[in-house]
């Protein structure tokens, strides 16, 4: 019951705790990517989207605004944590990268670069 | 862990049988009954649920939902939520390719017994960053009171 006290304490969380991974939805259409994060419980100040290089990392830490004295009496999220990491493909833009958070879900567009949009290839009938 | 759950006072959570059974499932012991509410390990929303000397507290998991169509009830002491997450995924065609879809969508619900000396009348329910918030009082016959001594 320790870790589940530490959770509705809010409490920092230990290094060593391992996140948990997010659910995501990943989509694609003509201008770019589009990724969906369930994050809840966390607010745009404990967000972190980093790029470095390729990879794409989003981590957030849930804060619940639970009374000190409260104790636990069911969990069902006990880590305190969220990590995922993403690699991006080449014809990303990771310049252009746009993140929205709003009730706990994390919105990143990610767009392609111009020349990786897609165009009709003609074909010919040799 | 399981003996510390099964002392606490008031610890009348189905969900707990959930896990008791999981457990004595996995201890072969098939005999203890289960909580007649109690779901699955994964359910949406996920709940947490806390005590304190005057509330008592749920905390629900749902990000990404519109808080006018959140509906919470209370009847006979078990605590209902329910509501509707709209999908993000974009209508399929030929120009969307879909690569992950974890994410539950749809209509959910899920109610939790209460403990029996919480006030019914008494709730608050907020919701922010995707968190609601429940706080249910304790009647007041169950909250700490101080006895003067004449």
């Amino acid at each position: 019951m320790a870790d589940r006290n530490e959770l509705t304490n809010s409490k920092p969380a230990e290094s060593n705790q391992r996140p948990v991974s997010p659910a995501v939805d990943i989509f694609e259409d003509a201008g770019g990517i589009t990724l969906l994060a369930d994050m809840p419980g966390v607010s745009k100040e404990r967000l972190d989207v980093k790029l470095d290089g390729d990879n794409l990392s989003v981590e957030g830490r849930v804060e619940l605004d639970a009374p000190a004295e409260m104790r636990a009496l069911w969990a069902e999220v006990n880590v305190p944590r969220f990590r995922r990491t993403f690699t991006l493909s080449r014809e990303l833009d990771a310049g252009r990268i746009e993140a929205n958070l709003k009730d706990g879900v994390l919105t990143l567009r990610v767009p392609k670069l111009a020349h990786a949009q897609p165009r009709r290839i003609e074909v010919t009938a040799a | 862990m399981l003996d510390t759950m099964l002392s606490r006072p008031q610890s009348l959570f189905d969900q707990l049988d959930a896990m008791q059974r999981l457990l004595s499932r996995s201890l072969g012991a098939e005999a203890v009954p289960g909580g007649i509410r109690s779901v699955a390990y994964g359910a949406f929303p996920e709940i947490n649920v806390g005590r304190t000397p005057t509330n008592v507290e749920v905390f629900a998991f749902a990000p990404g939902i519109d808080a006018s169509s959140l509906d919470v009830t209370i009847e006979r002491n078990v605590l209902k939520i329910s509501g509707m997450r709209a999908s993000a995924i974009p209508a399929r065609d030929a120009k969307v390719q879909l690569y992950a879809n974890e994410r539950p969508e749809g209509r959910f619900s899920r109610a939790v017994s209460l403990p029996d000396d919480v006030d019914p009348l008494k709730v608050e329910a907020k919701y922010r960053d995707g968190i609601l918030r429940i706080s249910i009082a304790l009647s007041a016959a169950a909250q700490p009171q101080r006895i003067a001594v004449k």
